[in-house]
């Protein structure tokens, strides 16, 4: 994709302080110590993690053991109650502009696509670049044609969610994120909806991704994507990181007890 | 063909085999609707002598004992109430921009609804022309009203081909408002409008006009109650849940009293709101309650998902209301709120205890007059089919609503 910049559309809202970034300036997501509550339930329990530009996280781990919890506190769709999380340099604090500034450098997709139902894919894909960024229509939709070409359903522009396959809707979802030309992209279980004949065409454009420097946090059970496109594994128990590493060291010599047990439960089938 | 192996039969065309013919058909209708079984066939035999029975004796009464005068002479009351003959043509001419307007709007949107709407307005005008013609009231007003429904016709055309755009629609009709008010009341003593107390306002005249302006009212304000319910803020969510709560447990009654009677109390000095716009004003505020329980209703069926991929592409909380999950609650309260405003409609008739005499006011009055009493059989069927056709046509609008905006469901 080619540079915002040079189209004239800034992405980034100036007035929004960037503390300088932490030990490396190749860190585009810095948290310390990220704790959370849900009422009495202490579910992220001091989460210490870096990820540099470019990077290609796999977050893996057992159901309720706050990954998806994880990686909505970056964009703030939940609220953390004690630590830092700096996105590129910005400090995600209450403050109304700093969140929205992060927001417009993450893109998310979710599991259940939350795909707008009263809107065709098209301007599913357009609504952020015109209402946020202020892109004239035309140019919008332009862009969000070559989005859709590059998930690989230009020719379903005009139809509704609802006339789409799952496959489908979630790449549409993927190109809705990408339209607002984040740095970050962030999946949370983006295959877990999906019959298993679709889950291949979903992922293999999250590969594509992966492939084109996209950084990237995944929630995802698919171990093969894991393989194939991660540069690091990172392994969720009870709220935490308990292990962490390349894909193939925590296959062939997972460390933690837990980590083991996971792996000998999700691959023998 | 001959070639297939063995234990395999040659495909039937579907259409080659026909259902037998007590499936289809008028007799398979007939079986499977009305005789299904021998209790549902005397129960049909029964309705059908019944509802045989009431037909004829009505159309004996029509045909030979029903005194329709009671309708022709009174024509004019039933249309516009005592709205002074000399200048009638006011209300013309009203609705001739609302006529346009309505077709201007209609042609622009592609929506068969609203189409369907504006020509129920063209037919309903023709349909009063023939009345009036009928009724000996003459030709001039009726003439106006064919032409109102022909232009609607070829605005509604034109604009399909050329539609203007949203900005000056809505500048066309925040005009045709003021000016239609402006020219039914007239500008006080002025000659050349004198003024008509809107008390004399009546008629199909006054009801559509409270029914209209307290629908086109009520909704946005009700929407806006609905979402500030739902506000974070709290001064906007309390000032907003005690306004419903409050409107919502006093009968609609008693606030057409409080706007009639003590509305002008809290006004200060020399300054005077004509009884028909307190009322307009008090079945607003009456109907807006209802609407923001009813999209509060559709707001609360917006899943969290929606909110959160909106806030996932940046959007701000109030575009995320407005372009995603207001249009989605809207779209579910459709019925509940075409259902609101039908019956909207037939409570403007309570706006006789206050001395509005609109369609059903003016038939009390007529039946009031000593040469036709006993006539009422007559008075109350005509003012009955009247609201039948506005209620009717108002529903099925909204199920077409319903059907062509069903087209992206879940």
């Amino acid at each position: 994709m080619s540079d915002p910049h040079v189209q004239g559309i800034s992405t980034r809202p100036r007035d929004v302080d960037r503390t300088p970034p932490g030990e490396d300036a190749d860190d585009i997501i810095v948290c310390r110590g990220v704790h959370k509550w849900f009422g009495e339930l202490h579910v992220l329990t001091g989460i210490d993690i870096t990820v540099k530009y470019g990077e290609v996280l796999v977050i893996a781990g057992p159901s309720g053991s706050g990954k998806s919890t994880f990686i909505r506190t970056i964009n703030r769709l939940e609220e953390h109650q004690r630590g830092d999380i700096i996105v590129d340099g910005i400090e995600l604090s209450n403050d109304i502009r700093n969140i929205a500034a992060i927001r417009s450098e993450i893109g998310m997709v979710f599991q259940s696509f939350n795909l707008f139902p009263h809107l065709t894919v098209l301007q599913n894909v357009t609504l952020g670049p015109i209402r946020v960024r202020k892109v004239r229509r035309e140019q919008a939709e332009e862009q969000a044609m070559l989005l859709l070409n590059r998930v690989g359903i230009p020719e379903q522009a005009l139809k509704y969610p609802a006339q789409l396959s799952g496959g489908q809707q979630q790449r549409v979802a993927i190109a809705r994120a990408l339209a607002m030309q984040p740095k970050i992209m962030l999946f949370d279980e983006p295959t877990s909806a999906l019959d298993p004949e679709m889950i291949s065409e979903v992922l293999d454009v999250m590969r594509e991704l992966a492939e084109s420097g996209m950084t990237m946090l995944c929630v995802t059970h698919e171990m093969g994507f894991a393989k194939a496109a991660a540069d690091r594994m990172v392994f969720f128990d009870a709220g935490n990181i308990v292990e962490q590493g390349p894909p193939e060291q925590i296959f062939e010599n997972p460390q933690h007890d837990r980590t083991k047990l996971f792996l000998s439960q999700i691959l023998t089938h | 063909m001959s070639a297939r192996p063995p234990g395999v039969t040659t495909p039937i065309e579907p259409s080659e085999i026909r259902p037998p013919s007590s499936e289809v058909g008028a007799m398979g209708w007939l079986r499977h609707n009305l005789f299904n079984s021998k209790s549902s066939g005397i129960a049909t035999i029964v309705v059908g002598l019944v509802v045989a029975l009431a037909a004829w004796k009505l159309l004996e009464w029509a045909i030979f004992d029903a005194r329709t005068g009671v309708i022709t002479t009174n024509m004019r009351l039933f249309l516009v109430g005592l709205y002074p003959q000399d200048e009638i043509y006011r209300v013309w001419v009203t609705m001739l921009t609302l006529s346009v307007m309505t077709g201007l709007t209609a042609g622009r949107m592609r929506s068969g609804a609203v189409r369907m709407m504006a020509i129920m307005l063209a037919a309903g005008q023709v349909a009063i022309a023939f009345l009036a013609i009928v009724s000996g009231m003459g030709f001039v007003g009726a003439a106006a009203m064919v032409a109102n429904a022909v232009l609607l016709l070829m605005a509604m055309t034109a604009a399909k081909r050329w539609p203007l755009s949203r900005r000056w629609m809505l500048l066309g009709w925040a005009v045709t408002a003021i000016a239609a008010t402006l020219l039914l009341q007239g500008l006080g003593e002025s000659s050349l409008l004198p003024g008509v107390s809107t008390n004399v306002w009546g008629g199909l005249l006054l009801t559509m006009l409270l029914s209209t302006a307290g629908i086109a009212l009520s909704f946005p304000f009700g929407v806006a109650l609905a979402v500030g319910r739902r506000s974070h803020l709290p001064v906007i969510r309390l000032l907003s849940t005690v306004f419903i709560e409050v409107i919502r447990a006093v009968p609609l009654i008693t606030i057409l009293f409080m706007a009639a009677l003590m509305f002008p109390l809290f006004l200060p000095e020399g300054i005077r709101v004509e009884n028909v716009f307190r009322a307009i004003g008090g079945i607003t505020i009456f109907s807006a309650a209802y609407v923001a329980e009813n999209v509060r209703g559709g707001l609360q069926a917006i899943p969290r998902g929606q909110v959160e991929a909106a806030q996932a592409i940046g959007l701000r909380s109030w575009q995320t209301n407005l372009y995603i999950v207001l249009p989605q609650a809207l779209r579910i309260t459709i019925p509940a709120n075409v259902g609101l405003f039908i019956s909207l409609l037939k409570d403007t008739t309570l706006v006789a205890i206050i001395g509005l005499l609109e369609l059903l006011g003016i038939g009390r009055a007529v039946l009031a007059q000593p040469e036709w009493i006993g006539a009422s059989f007559e008075v109350y069927l005509f003012v009955a089919a009247i609201f039948f056709v506005l209620s009717y046509t108002l529903s099925q609008a909204s199920y077409r609503l319903e059907k062509e905006l069903g087209i992206g469901e879940r």
